[in-house]
Parts: structure tokens; sequence; C-alpha cells
């Protein structure tokens, strides 16, 4: 067991490495206006094109503020077609089921969800959203949101290598350019594959199979009924199957996400998923460390997010091995782990990788759920998202995150051991500080106080499926997977409530725009700094001792905000089922 | 202002630009290359009876109950269990009162149905529903245990049935992800002779 254990580790971050550092070369093209990439036959074209279309002036740069505009029309734009298309589903085409419109509040929070890259989903697929509405409302946004933020990586990434300029990059190119060159070449190759191992990609109406042993159940109302079919579900799911990995969405085609045999089929396109969610931000952090010159920074940087990913694996995995001692007493084999809420074909070791990544980035896909993890097995999913999510991250906000810790973490560390505060020859001063400060604090803010708030109201309290501690994780979970943009949840809570809908749409719209304009000021403030030559006062931005202090940063920053909440949470749910209490 | 106009403009024909590209033409891509390439798969694994019927699909589980044949795990998807508009799961938290309490009950089934010593250890998954409530997959641990139960109520052989267990059971890809399982509705179709062949 912990041969194979380690040997699936080893051959997992072996690949991942191998994957960032080629896909970091080719980022350096995509991400530069003017990069010449091998897919320019196909999407030179279609780029220039839709230039000319928009009436986008590809030369022109703006300075922070006018990019963060352009981003933010981009956005709302995408968000209130997506609400539109949400209300009147019923009067547009490939509605085989026929699904009415959406609920204000739900379409409301969905809509949010799909632009903010945060994809929680308070509405069951399957039974609610018609293939359009999937494929145009939601699908649309898998690409668009994700692309944002590696817009916004991108920029920042320029702000750094540049000096003394008050531009930070055009929005409308890094959005294009990332689109064409980077996520659909990427998300057609992982559909094909994907289709390789089963998931479905077609037009078809819902099939009716006969069953070869009818069902009775007995309804509530004490009449029994035979179910003689199953229906099974049909649609375009590879096409979005696949973009949601890559662009750490995780909005699902299905209610159960990529759970179900027909997102996720196999162990290998489970592997291929959870790569798929890793890949980008690892490149991301590559593609760092060449844009600024300086390559052993990059490796730093993508070796703490790799150790934080390692950390989270070994204690989640650890913790669901073991099994349920409570279940255990029912006369149930503890070699097999805790299995409820897995899928058998991937164990709980391939359960425990796909929960860890899915929490360490923004992605929130689910291939088990984390409802029923054990209370310190599930602590893990939690704790990444509150640590901002930052191993490897979202595509782009991983990246932007980070350094946010990094700028945090150098002013720290150097003002503790009398040395300049400086990140890649820019002074970090009280300005820069204060707007790092700031994103990290709304962060804390939004998971706390609109979580405080739910389980001091009535409504807040409704929407709990497990009582005890169990109960307060839940609502904790749902606010920091909203605030984080994760979108994963504990889903026993019924959060499609109006309450609920309103309050976790306001989370998903704090933590993304709130934390990106603080992240584009700062990128303003860096640009127009001048680069002072590097001197030996200045801090070491690679090496041991970055890497250990940069940990050191995260993991501070995170457990001192919170640990409280946590104790009385998953921790305590963890001493009390040692005891063998019940709730 | 100008500005704004100009961006809302710039907005509102690449939203309406990439709804056509990203919401169109990228999944028809992968619609047309699926049909070329894996129209099995592409079209949910369907499976046929040698008549003509649908059966279900190679990958979605259903709740076979009878002593006759292999049984699914528990399933939370739909009232009956293996409704495939209703995947999910319990999500029943480790410590709930309701989790220990079906686990106890199902375990207590499951050793009646096949007539397992009270000390006999359950393999986890027969007893734990799944995540998306349609796993069409058991443990092969599973699977042996209840193996006698089929042969006694087929009157056949317990290596016939070994063999068509065999053939259903995947093993862990390099021999490292996921693990060795069971597709029962597989088997409980090929038992029943709809698969053709046998």
């Amino acid at each position: 067991m912990t041969t194979s254990f380690w040997l699936t580790l080893g051959l997992f971050f072996a690949v991942l490495a191998l994957v960032s550092w080629a896909l970091a070369l080719y980022l350096r093209a995509v991400l530069d206006p003017n990069g010449k990439t091998w897919l320019d036959p196909v999407f030179g074209p279609l780029e220039r094109w839709t230039y000319r279309l928009c009436g986008i002036d590809s030369r022109k740069e703006e300075d922070w503020k006018g990019y963060f505009a352009s981003l933010l029309v981009f956005n709302v734009v995408g968000l209130l077609l997506t609400y539109l298309i949400l209300r009147i589903q019923q009067w547009l085409p490939l509605n085989p089921k026929g699904f009415g419109p959406v609920s204000p509040d739900l379409a409301f929070n969905t809509a949010v969800s799909f632009t903010t890259n945060t994809n929680w989903q308070n509405y069951p697929g399957e039974s609610t959203v018609s293939s359009f509405s999937q494929m145009a409302g939601l699908a649309v946004h898998n690409f668009t949101s994700a692309a944002t933020g590696i817009a916004i990586a991108s920029a920042f990434v320029r702000a750094l290598a540049r000096a003394g300029v008050k531009t930070i990059g055009n929005f409308w190119v890094d959005l294009v350019r990332t689109t064409y060159y980077l996520l659909l070449p990427l998300s057609f190759g992982l559909a094909v594959v994907l289709l390789s191992q089963g998931v479905p990609q077609n037009f078809s109406p819902y099939a009716r199979a006969q069953l070869v042993e009818p069902v009775v159940i007995t309804g509530a109302d004490g009449k029994e009924r035979r179910m003689e079919t199953q229906e099974i579900v049909q649609g375009p799911i590879a096409s979005q199957e696949a973009i949601k990995q890559l662009g750490t969405n995780g909005g699902g085609y299905t209610n159960a996400n990529s759970a179900h045999p027909f997102e996720n089929s196999t162990p290998l396109s489970n592997l291929l998923e959870i790569l798929a969610v890793l890949c980008i931000p690892g490149a991301l952090a590559l593609y760092l460390g060449r844009v600024v010159g300086r390559q052993a920074h990059g490796w730093a940087v993508w070796g703490v997010m790799a150790l934080l990913l390692f950390g989270g694996i070994l204690v989640c995995w650890h913790a669901e091995a073991g099994g349920n001692p409570l279940l255990v007493e029912q006369g149930l084999s503890s070699v097999e782990g805790n299995r409820e809420g897995k899928e058998a074909r991937f164990g709980t070791l391939d359960s425990a990788l796909f929960a860890v990544a899915t929490t360490a980035t923004s992605c929130g896909a689910v291939n088990s759920l984390h409802d029923s993890y054990m209370p310190l097995g599930g602590l893990v999913p939690l704790f990444n998202m509150e640590l901002g999510e930052v191993a490897f991250g979202g595509v782009g906000s991983g990246l932007y995150g980070m350094l946010l810790f990094v700028v945090l973490g150098v002013f720290l560390f150097g003002l503790m051991i009398g040395r300049t505060p400086e990140y890649l020859g820019k002074k970090i001063g009280a300005s820069e500080v204060k707007m790092a400060a700031l994103s990290i604090l709304v962060l804390n803010l939004s998971i706390l106080g609109m979580s405080a708030w739910a389980i001091a109201s009535p409504w807040g309290l409704a929407g709990i499926a497990n009582p005890g501690p169990h109960g307060l994780s839940e609502i904790l979970y749902a606010f920091s997977s909203t605030t984080a943009n994760n979108g994963s949840s504990f889903a026993g809570l019924s959060g499609n409530t109006p309450w609920y809908n309103t309050t976790l749409g306001i989370a998903m719209l704090a933590g993304r725009y709130l934390m990106i304009a603080p992240v584009l000021g700062l990128a303003g403030l860096l640009a127009a700094q001048k680069t002072a030559a590097a001197t030996q006062a200045a801090f070491p931005v690679s090496g041991i001792l970055f890497v250990v202090l940069l940990l050191a940063t995260v993991f501070i920053v995170g457990a001192l905000n919170f640990f409280p909440v946590l104790a009385l949470g998953p921790i305590l749910e963890h001493f009390l089922l040692q005891a063998g209490q019940t709730f | 202002m100008k500005e704004f106009w100009s961006r809302l403009r710039v907005a509102l024909l690449l939203t309406a630009l990439l709804v056509v590209v990203l919401g169109g033409l990228y999944p028809l891509a992968v619609y047309w290359t699926g049909r070329l390439l894996f129209p099995f798969q592409a079209n949910g694994s369907l499976v046929r009876a040698p008549d003509g019927t649908l059966l279900g699909s190679a990958l979605l589980g259903q709740n076979f109950r009878g002593p006759q044949y292999f049984h699914p795990r528990p399933s939370a998807a739909g009232e009956a269990g293996y409704d495939a508009t209703a995947s999910g799961g319990r999500n029943l938290g480790p410590t709930s009162k309701k989790l220990v309490d079906a686990v106890a009950r199902s375990a207590a089934d499951y050793r009646k149905e096949n007539l397992l010593s009270p000390d006999q250890k359950i393999p986890a998954d027969a007893v734990t529903a799944s995540a998306s409530g349609l796993d069409p997959h058991i443990s092969l641990a599973n699977a042996l245990l209840q193996l006698p139960r089929v042969a006694r109520e087929r009157k056949m052989r317990p290596e016939e049935l070994r063999e068509i267990l065999a053939r259903y059971t995947s093993k862990p890809w390099l021999g490292l992800l996921g693990e060795p399982v069971v597709n029962v509705a597989m088997v409980d179709w090929a038992l029943d002779g709809k698969l053709g062949g046998r």
C-alpha cells in the first residue's frame, strides 16, 4: 500500500514538473502580444479578425485602472448575459427535456458563480439546465473567467519585469490570446482523450433503458410505483469537462460532478483531470521566473506550491486511509479506508489526490463527497481554500495570490533581519504592502464575517444537513469555497435558498473583484518603479531560505486567521469521533 | 464616459463572438471528432441486447436486487437508487448517526443475504454509498463474498462465475491508479445472457 502510494506520488509530481516546464516555454509566446507560436497558422487569422471585428487596437496598452475597467465591463456583460440565458432558457433551442426558467436568485448565484471562476453549483445540472444554457451560458464562462485570471497574472508579471512605465498591458489582447492559443487547443486535446475514456459528447435526447429487473418503490403517499426504465443523461459533456478542469472552473455537467462516470470514467481520466487542473498554474510559476530572468526564482515559487500540495495530500490521505472507526465497529473492513461518498474505481488514494488538488487550486470539481470525508480529511480542502488557494492555485489567481504572500514575506523577513525590503529590484514600501494586505484581508473578512452571519441566523442554520461541529464545517466550507472562488462544497448543506443564493453570490463577487483591484493596483505601483540594481543587501528570492520563509508566511497568515474556527469545526469533530460520539 | 462606451462596445462584440466560437464551434469540433474516432463512447457507451433493447450504459450502475444477481453498492441517486437523472450521494458526515445506522442496517442485510458469519469483515464499499449514486463497480472482495449466493441461485459452478467476473474486472492502470473493480451491471447482464454469445 505505501509503496504504491509513494510510486504514485513520485510519478505524479514528476509529470507535473515536466508539463509545467514545457507549458511555461509556450506561455512566453502566448502572453507576449507579439509572440510567435506554432499555432499561428490556425489562430493567427482568427486573432486578427477578432481584433478587427471588435475594434480592438492591439498595440495600445493601458494603465492599471484602464486594464481593470476593461476587465470589469467584460465580466459584467458576461454575467448579465448568463443570467438572461438562464431566465429564458425555455424559449431557447437545445432544451430536450423542456426545462423551465431558473429562479431569479438561483440564476443570479449561477451567473456570478461562473463569471467569477467559482462554479459553485446550487443546481443539479442534469435536471435544471438545458444543453443550450450549458454551452452558451456556462461553458463560455469556463474559458473567459479562466482567461481573465491568466490575463491578470500576466499583467502582474509584466509589471515586475518593467521599470518606470505606467502601463501594464492590454486586457483584450491578453484575454483573446490566452483563449485562442492556450485554452482552446488544450481543451480540445483533453476533450478527445476524455472521449476515448468514455466521456460522452453528443446532442441526443436522454436515452431510456429497459431495466432487466424493475424496481418497486413505495412513495411518500404509501402508494407503490414500478420503475421499469433508467433514463440516461446525454449531451456535450466531454467538451465542457475539459475546460472545466483546465480553467480550474469545476462546474460539472451533472450534479455528481467528476464523480459521475460520464464525467470521469476511468482511473486514467481521473489522473488527467487532476493534472489538467494543476498544469497551467504550475506553468505560470515557471513563466514568472523566465520573464523576470531568474529561473531559480520561478522554481522556488513552484517548489513552495508543490510542498503545500504534497503536505495536504499526505494529511488527507492518511486521514482517509484509516477508515471510519465508527463504521469499523459495525463489522466493516478497515483496509479500504473511508469509502462513504467515494467511487469504487478511484479508491481512497485517487479520491484524496483529487480532493486536495481541486481545493489547492480554485477548481472545485469533486470526484468524491468532501462532506463525507473524515474530519481531518475534510479539514485539508477547507484549509487549502482558506490559505487563498496558492498551492498552484487557480489559473492566474494562484500566481498572483502567491505573489501577494511573496511581497508580504519579503517585507516581514527583510525588516526582521535588517535588509531592505526589495523584490526583484523593486522597493517594497508602505503602499505596496498595504495593497497586498488589503487583498488578504478581503479574503478573511468575507469568509469569517459571512460564516458568522450565517451561523447566527435562522436561514443559515436551516441549511445544515449534519448537526454538531460538522454543521459549522458545512457553513464555513461554503463561504470559504465561494470567497476563494473554488466551488466545491460540503454538499449536504442546502444552499439553494434565496438567502444562501444571495449571500454566497456576494461572497463570490467580493472574493474575486475586491481581490483583483488591489492586485492590479500593486501591479501598477511596481511597473512605475525604477528597478534598482540588485545589491548584496537585497533579500534572496531563491534557495532554501526563501522557500522556507515563503512557506512560513503562507502558513502563519492562514493559521492565525482560521485556527480558532477550525478548532470548533473539524478539529473538535475529530476528537469527538475518536471518543465515539455521533450526532 | 466616452471610454466607457468604447469598452462596452468591445465587451459586447467580443462576448457575442466568443459565444459562437467557444459555445458553438468548440463543442461541435469535439462532437465531430468523437463521432469519427470514438462513436461508442461519444454516445454514452450504450449497451444493447441482441434484440436491440437498450439495457443501459456500460459506465452506469443499475439497482439489481434479486438473489440471482450480484448487487451494486447502496445508492442515494433518486428515490429508488441508480436514477441517472439525479446523480449524487448521501452527503452524510463522518459523525452522522444517520450514516452509522444506515451502514449498520446494510451490513446486517448483507450478512443475511450472503449467509456470512457475524465476525466476517464486510468490504467497506458493499455498505457505503458512492459519490455519484451511479457507481457501476464493486470491489473484487465484495463480488467474491456474493459469489456463493449467485452460484446457488443459478445452479452454476463457482469457477464459471469466477470466469465471468474476471471478464468484467478492471485492473489498476499501470498497477498504480485505481483499484481492481468488477462492473456489476455488465456481469448481471452477461449472467442473463443479454450480451449475446454466452
